[in-house]
This record gives structure tokens, sequence and C-alpha cells, in this order.
């Protein structure tokens, strides 16, 4: 499909960054407000299919091929899956969580109650936070992309 | 009307009395009936976890297979979409 | 006394799906009439959980206070991302179909020829 107008394409291009970061921050702040890795995820892949409307189906697919995107999503998967073994590794059990009360990465312990934390809690779940955002991202793209992309391809190879 | 139409109507009308007679017996809005794990897991979270969030503390560390099976799902589909509009080259 | 309301607002959106699924002939309202069906059990879901006059079961910066469950959402969550999958792969069948047969009928499509 075609892009829209020259004052559609400027505008999108000037609000993209902010959602990618509005997105960045619900997916690293996980473990102490409500979010996490899916809702982050959904976040900025909806700013990517703004680009996507906005520039047409054509020019992306040039610039982007989609190969290259689905090894990021099996980066993420792997990620996560890694994480779940190193527990198996460290502890006895799969998924244990092997990063809480050690002074490795993310181990401090927040007081019980109600209160402010830092970011420097939660264990092993920022990381999986980052594996699952990475996943959800590129994987819903990858999908409004194809769609949009083989529907306006005339049939002649069928 | 056809067999069809009359074989439908009667399966509906079936599924929406069950549907309401259930929804009208169900426990009052606001008093769950067994909350011992959940009370488990409310009290215990930030020492056990270290995240100050209940919710993503299930989803990730005491209900993590799951989240596993569906991340599974999100790739499965992903490349299930890409199999479909994929046109054989000569 | 809310009197389970919510009960009954998860049966009329189970309800219209599934009217939606049986007597529509178009694949595109079938495909609609499925994603209300999974809105409805999204609903129940999140609705079995909730305590009287209870909060968010989240620590930070909390008014204090019984807390809600937070098993049923963390399934919610799960069950939606199974939705947006199931919507993706349903949705480019249907266009494959289309390209196939010129008609996005469901009576006419699937004829076993004879």
């Amino acid at each position: 499909m075609n892009g829209m107008s020259r004052i559609v394409k400027t505008i999108a291009s000037i609000i993209f960054p902010f959602i990618t970061i509005y997105g960045l921050y619900v997916i690293a702040h996980g473990h102490l407000t409500p979010g996490g890795g899916f809702q982050g995820g959904a976040v900025v892949a909806s700013g990517c299919a703004m680009i996507l409307v906005a520039y047409g189906s054509v020019w992306t697919m040039g610039k982007i091929k989609e190969k290259n995107l689905s090894l990021f999503e099996s980066l993420g998967a792997i990620c996560f899956i890694l994480l779940a073994f190193l527990g198996l590794g460290f502890g006895a059990v799969f998924f244990n969580n092997f990063l809480v009360g050690s002074d490795f990465l993310f181990g401090t312990i927040p007081a019980t109650g109600s209160g402010l934390a830092d970011i420097n809690t939660g264990g092993v779940l920022p990381l999986m936070n980052f594996a699952v955002g990475l996943k959800v991202i590129v994987g819903l793209f990858v999908i409004v992309l194809v769609m949009a992309y083989a529907s306006s391809v005339k049939e002649g190879k069928q | 009307m056809s067999k069809r139409n009359i074989a439908a109507i009667v399966f509906f009308s079936i599924v929406a009395v069950f549907f309401i007679f259930s929804s009208l017996l169900m426990h009052p809005f606001g008093s769950p009936d067994q909350t011992d794990m959940d009370d488990d897991i409310i009290n215990n979270a930030q020492g056990e976890t270290g995240a100050n969030n209940a919710v993503t503390s299930v989803v990730f560390d005491y209900r993590g297979f799951d989240t596993l099976g569906e991340a599974t799902i999100l790739f499965t589909a992903v490349a299930g979409v890409i199999l479909v509009f994929r046109r054989l080259k000569k | 006394m809310i009197f389970n309301i919510p009960f009954i607002a998860v049966a009329a959106l189970i309800l219209i799906g599934l009217y939606a699924v049986v007597f529509k002939r178009n694949l595109i309202k079938m495909v609609i009439g499925i994603t209300l069906i999974e809105s409805g059990v999204n609903l129940f879901l999140i609705t079995l959980g909730y305590r009287e006059g209870s909060v968010a079961p989240i620590y930070t910066s909390s008014p204090g206070g019984i807390m809600s469950l937070p098993v049923p959402q963390a399934l919610t969550l799960t069950s939606i991302v199974i939705g947006v999958a199931v919507l993706a792969l349903m949705l480019s069948l249907v266009i494959h179909i289309y390209r196939h047969y010129g008609t996005l009928d469901a009576r006419k499509i699937g004829r076993v020829e004879e």
C-alpha cells in the first residue's frame, strides 16, 4: 500500500521516539509498577505499526528485510530459556531465582510493607522482562508487516 | 425454515438458558471462596522474590512454566503467519 | 450491593459472540464473534479475583488495606496474548481463502467435488 501525505509522515516521525521511550520504561520497571514484558512490548509494537501505516508497506519492506527481524525474535526466546536453565544449574529447580540475596547484579531485598524501592531489586525478573519484551516487539511487528505487504502485491505467481 | 436453521435456533436457545441461569447462581461478587494460596503469595512475595509487584512475581517466578508455554505459542504464531504468505520461488 | 452484574455482563458478551458465529455467513463476522467470546472469558477471569474494598496487589506506594488476588490477573495476561496469536493466524487464513475462491461466503466454499 502507498504511504500517506507529507504532513502525516512528519508528525509520525516526531512522535515515534516518545512512544518508544514510554514503552521501554514500562518494560524496564516491570517489577515495581504495573506492567512488564508483554504490556510494554505491545506499546512499542503499536508505535512501529504507526510508522508502517504512515510510510507505506512497500517502502518499509524495502528498508527492512524480515529475515533480519526474525533473528532478534529467536534471540529473545533463547535468552529466556537460558535464564531458566541457569536456575537449574545454580539451585536444584528449573526456573530458580538465583539472583535474590546475592550481591551480583539485582540482589537487594526491599523492606516489607508499602514504600518505594529502587530498581536494583527483583532477582532474575528484570532480565526475563527484557527478553520477553524484545520477543513481543519483534513478533507483533513482523506479523503486521508480512500481512500488509502480502495483501498489496497483486496475485501473479499463485 | 430449513432444518439447518431450526437446529441452530434450538442449540443457541439451550446454551443461552444455561448461561443466564448459571450467571445468577454464582457466588456474590466480591467474596471469593478459597483464598489460602493467594494469601500466602501476598504475604511472602517480597521476601522470597525481592520484587514489589505481586502479579509479575506470579507470572515469572511462581508460575514461570506457563510463561514458557506462552512464549512458545507466540513464536509458533509468527512462524505460521510467515509460512502462509510464502511464495515458492522457482 | 452490586448483585452479580459483572457475571451477567460476561454471559451477555459470550452469547453475542456465539450468535455471530452461528447465524452469520460472512467469514470476517465469524472471526469478530470469536474475538468477542475471548473478551468475555478474559473478563470472567478477572471478576473472579475481586475482594470487597481492596486495592491492587502492588507494594510500591500502596495506600494499605486488603489486596485483591494476583493469580487470576496473571492467568488473564497469558490468555490475552494467546487470543492475539490465534486472531493473527485466523486472519491470514481468511486472506488465503479469499485469494483462492474469490468469495467470502461460508456456504459456498469447501464443497467436496462430487
